[in-house]
């Protein structure tokens, strides 16, 4: 005989008495609102549902206002935000689908399950689209890597990515990894899913055709992850721990085989409006698709597969299981939809009908249990204009002389420090965990700027990459933006590829206090002038608000995911030096700018001023004119200067080539400075001799620097600053400190 | 000549197999579900990589038990070419068509990246067109590629020139005696961990695996006496 459970769920009268809506992060006056819309006061699944949909991870109520002034058209632009991912065209009647995602939270408690669900998750949202994924890049942040909770963090982090993405057979071909304390606690793991569609096979999350029968797949409901999404819009404390139990746990085989099953249901065209059930799982993938489609939907729950027995609908409301899907098919192709489910070995249930009430109503033992208008779920969520203020650290940032420290003389030794600090450090003992050559269309694997992916049976490629750097978003959150997304676009343009769109990944902390108000609004705003000038609209992303640790906020981190266009293969272009001989050119203005940079946090050990200033118009000259020179064959290696300055880069050029570099830096800096100075909007090339006038006149003639440094030669590479050398180190040394910081701390 | 790339739930290389088959020979290529049970249109097998049924248990423990594992039994002992790579070498041990086991990485980690390999031995189908001795430059990407056998088998499979392959410089996993890839007594069933499917054009690094492809389809002509391609 079946246990019956004896928890005994609160009944509508307790909710309201005892104010249990609260524990599940409904205001007051919220609860008012939905008391007005039922006309009656919520029972227990009820309340449930209406907070995971007005919860900020799918209501997005504090963040919508803002989120309004990314620029999302364009003309490549198939799919702007709101569907699983955004769609860009690439021609011939293909297109790119792609989404980032944050999954800190679950991460920052069972890092292994809680990354390898965001992974999960993310795939999910592009082959609900209709599209094959084709790679996978994450973009992590950690405290600092001498603390044994965040070692544990980052190596469980990377398992965790490992884990779910090998197993179902996705490469993962980069991303970006970096440390600093203010990460201690509350780490960032944000994945990003790229997928490739024809145009004709798109798919939209509506529930079409009143009378049309619903269908689940995937794997029977569990009571994992129950609120997963009222836990990602709260802060992390000492109780979180606790709340192991709403982390999911992750299946890679699973969605392996419910990805293959899907994509072919999708490519029998019978599909009227496929969705998966990501956060707050059933609840939301029911009320959104039934409200894209203006129509309401019944669901039968004991028609759900379970994987317990005693469920109770709000539990199956609530579960964040993991790998289904929901889709709506007409009556007539219902055998034809189970026969492929049967051949992968799935689950398919009936479980629900497509109305035309515009309700969302939950029919347990023959009883309504729960019902609902679908718009007050999916649209009526009170939308929050927080305050916003301007912090105090802010306008002191505006006093600090980033040029007072003393200047560093040992060059060499700076050089190898910040080399071998996690975050500039080769990043080889993370991917060498992924792989990144499955599908066999990795063309530029992880370590360069973008990684490079190509489109088979084609001479086209993709160029992607993801960027963002929270100590400048920090210093000043509206440059910070401009920057994320210029970096984006330099490291896609580097790789000979024309930048396409962003998925945006807002990673904040609590919106509650008015300084993080300000934080996000000053980045949403420089990240959309970015978008606008280097015309790369916002397709889509996610907000990951609340996180804090003890300290208090994270630096604000607005992390960009950037694909681009490579027209043909021939173009690709990587960061290593490729022959010796070649010259070496500079492009950009090299200023005192220091407030930021990993030059002052490693060797002067703070974070503070203000960050370096861009010009995006002058930026999206650079690329344009770069990105033609690549095509027209003049360039032989290209280098976004970023961490470290052109130190670093230089010296990142000659490990990945394997060459050493003679250069001289003329200049009125300081040498320190001049060296290690995170300027914006420049670039190191190399290139054949006899092309570097030519490549000079081309820069010159938009008003862009470009100077001859020196040329790519033997094993060393030697730096002098106005003649006095500097720096003369062998390759090998230099790649020594590079390669084996992080090996070293991780074991 | 006619290839088979099977399929097991979770296989993830059945895809490029099947274009290295296309792309560097373009000979016919069929994908064969596990649940077939006649292998007999084929004139060589491929086992892909991938983590068949999840591999939850152990790589490979699963799927030696398909409905497709008794036909490639049939197929192996005819003769035919059986080419298991990284999980298909996995299942062909645990299927005992090949011999010993496989464990976990010594560093306990998966791992992903290009590995230099020797040929020891270019006299079965899967490396005529190496030469012996030669360094060639085929990707590895396994967490499960310890290859161990006990002292016995080792000497026997020495003794009969049966390991095909062999870490040069670095050992990625611990495998016994450097073990990269090992073949059956008669020459026709091939293991191996790194991943030639990998290696067949410059966008990808390395062309070396292309020849193991030819290998196998000049092989194939000479005893079926048609022209061989170079």
């Amino acid at each position: 005989m079946a246990q019956q459970l004896s928890v005994k769920e609160p009944t509508a009268e307790q909710i309201a008495g005892q104010k249990i809506y609260r524990q599940m992060g409904v205001s007051d006056d919220e609860y008012e609102i939905i008391c007005g819309v039922l006309g009656r006061k919520p029972n227990y699944v009820e309340i449930g549902v209406f907070s995971v949909m007005w919860s900020e991870h799918c209501s997005y109520k504090n963040s919508k206002n803002v989120l309004r002034r990314f620029p999302t058209s364009g003309p490549r632009v198939l799919m702007g935000p709101g569907e699983g991912a955004g769609i860009v065209d690439i021609g011939d009647n293909q297109a790119v689908a792609f989404k980032i995602e944050s999954h800190n939270h679950p991460s920052a408690i069972e890092p292994y399950q809680g990354a390898a669900t965001g992974v999960g998750g993310i795939i999910r949202d592009i082959f609900s689209m209709g599209a094959r994924p084709v790679a996978l890049l994450n973009s992590l942040r950690f405290g600092r890597l001498d603390n044994e909770r965040v070692k544990y963090l980052f190596e469980r982090v990377v398992a965790g990515i490992a884990g779910y993405g090998n197993c179902i057979g996705i490469p993962t071909v980069g991303g970006e990894v970096m440390f600093d304390e203010s990460y201690e606690g509350n780490p960032l793991v944000n994945a990003m899913c790229v997928g490739l569609i024809d145009h004709d096979k798109i798919q939209k999350g509506v529930a079409r055709g009143v009378g049309n029968p619903v269908f689940y797949v995937g794997p029977a409901t569990g009571r994992d992850g129950i609120h997963g999404a009222t836990f990602a819009s709260e802060e992390l404390s000492a109780e979180s721990e606790a709340k192991r139990p709403a982390v999911q746990v992750g299946d890679p085989f699973m969605e392996k085989l419910v990805l293959e099953a899907c994509l072919e249901l999708i490519n029998s065209g019978i599909v009227l409006g496929i969705q998966d059930m990501g956060a707050a799982g059933l609840t939301c993938s029911s009320s959104e698709m039934a409200s894209k489609a203006g129509n309401g939907m019944e669901l039968y729950l004991d028609a759900v597969p379970q994987r317990e027995e005693g469920m109770t609908p709000y539990e199956m409301m609530l579960s964040e299981s993991q790998e289904r899907m929901l889709f709506v098919v007409e009556p007539q192709h219902e055998e034809q939809a189970k026969a492929i489910f049967e051949r992968w070995g799935l689950i398919c249930a009936k479980v629900g009908k497509v109305t035309d009430d515009g309700r969302l109503r939950l029919i347990r033992h023959g009883e309504v249990v729960g019902d609902m208008p679908v718009k007050a779920l999916v649209d009526e969520c009170p939308v929050y204009n927080k305050p916003s203020k301007v912090p105090a650290y802010y306008e002191a940032g505006a006093k600090v002389d980033t040029t007072r420290y003393p200047e560093v003389t040992d060059l060499e030794g700076a050089l190898l420090k910040i080399l071998a600090s996690p975050s500039v450090a080769s990043k080889e003992w993370v991917y060498n965990q992924y792989d990144y050559m499955v599908r066999t269309e990795t063309y530029v694997r992880p370590g360069s700027d973008a990684a490079v992916v190509g489109v088979p049976g084609t001479r086209k490629a993709l160029a992607m990459t993801t960027d963002g750097n929270g100590r400048f978003a920090y210093l000043d959150p509206e440059v910070g933006g401009k920057i994320a997304v210029a970096e984006a676009a330099r490291n896609v343009v580097c790789s000979g590829a024309e930048p396409l769109a962003i998925t945006d990944n807002l990673n904040f902390g609590s919106p509650e206090k008015a300084e993080i108000f300000w934080q996000l609004e000053k980045a949403v705003d420089g990240m959309a002038e970015a978008c606008r000038v280097l015309e790369a609209p916002v397709i889509g992303g996610n907000v990951s608000l609340y996180n804090e640790n003890a300290k208090g906020a994270i630096y604000p981190t607005p992390v960009v995911g950037m694909v681009g266009l490579v027209r043909d293969v021939d173009h690709i272009t990587t960061q290593g030096f490729r022959e010796e001989g070649d010259a070496i050119l500079l492009l950009g203005e090299t200023r005192a700018e220091l407030g930021g940079s990993e030059f002052q946090y490693v060797i002067h050990g703070v974070t503070e001023g203000r960050p370096p200033q861009i010009d995006l118009a002058l930026e999206k000259k650079l690329l344009d004119t770069l990105l033609q020179a690549i095509r027209d064959g003049l360039v032989a290696s290209a280098h976004d200067l970023s961490d470290g300055g052109l130190a670093v880069a230089l010296a990142e050029s000659c490990i990945s080539g394997e060459l050493g570099a003679d250069v001289n830096v003329e200049t009125g800096l300081r040498a320190d400075f001049a060296l290690f100075s995170e300027s914006q909007s420049r670039i190191l090339l190399s290139c054949r001799p006899e092309r570097a006038k030519e490549l000079a006149r081309r820069f010159a003639e938009q008003g862009i620097a470009c100077r001859e440094l020196g040329k790519v030669a033997g094993r060393d590479l030697q730096v002098k600053v106005n003649g006095r050398t500097m720096i003369r180190l062998s390759v090998e040394r230099l790649e020594k400190s590079w390669k084996d910081a992080i090996p070293c701390l991780m074991q | 000549m006619k290839f088979a790339v099977l399929v097991f739930p979770g296989s993830n290389c059945d895809v490029d197999c099947y274009k290295a088959v296309e792309q560097t020979l373009g000979e016919p290529v069929d994908y064969v579900w596990h649940t077939a049970t006649d292998l007999s249109p084929y004139d060589a097998v491929i086992i892909p990589g991938g983590f068949s049924y999840g591999d939850y248990l152990r790589s490979g423990a699963i799927a030696r038990f398909a409905p497709v594992m008794n036909a490639l039994a049939q197929a192996a002992a005819g003769g035919k070419y059986i080419l298991g790579i990284c999980n298909g070498f996995q299942i062909l041990l645990e299927a005992g068509l090949l011999p010993g086991g496989m464990l976990r990485n010594r560093s306990l980690k998966f791992r992903c990246h290009p590995a230099t390999l020797r040929v020891e031995n270019n006299l079965t189908p899967f490396t005529s067109d190496y030469q012996a001795g030669e360094e060639i430059r085929i990707p590895i990407a396994h967490g499960e590629g310890n290859y161990y056998c006990d002292d016995r088998t080792l000497a026997e499979l020495r003794a009969e020139n049966r390991i095909v392959f062999r870490y040069a410089g670095e050992n990625p996993n611990g495998s016994v005696d450097d073990i990269a890839g090992i073949c059956n007594k008669e020459g026709n069933v091939l293991g191996m961990m790194p991943h030639p499917e990998r290696a067949i054009h410059r966008l990808l690094g390395s062309e070396d695996g292309k020849r193991m492809f030819t290998s196998i389809l000049n092989t194939w002509r000479e005893k079926h006496g048609a022209a061989a391609i170079g």
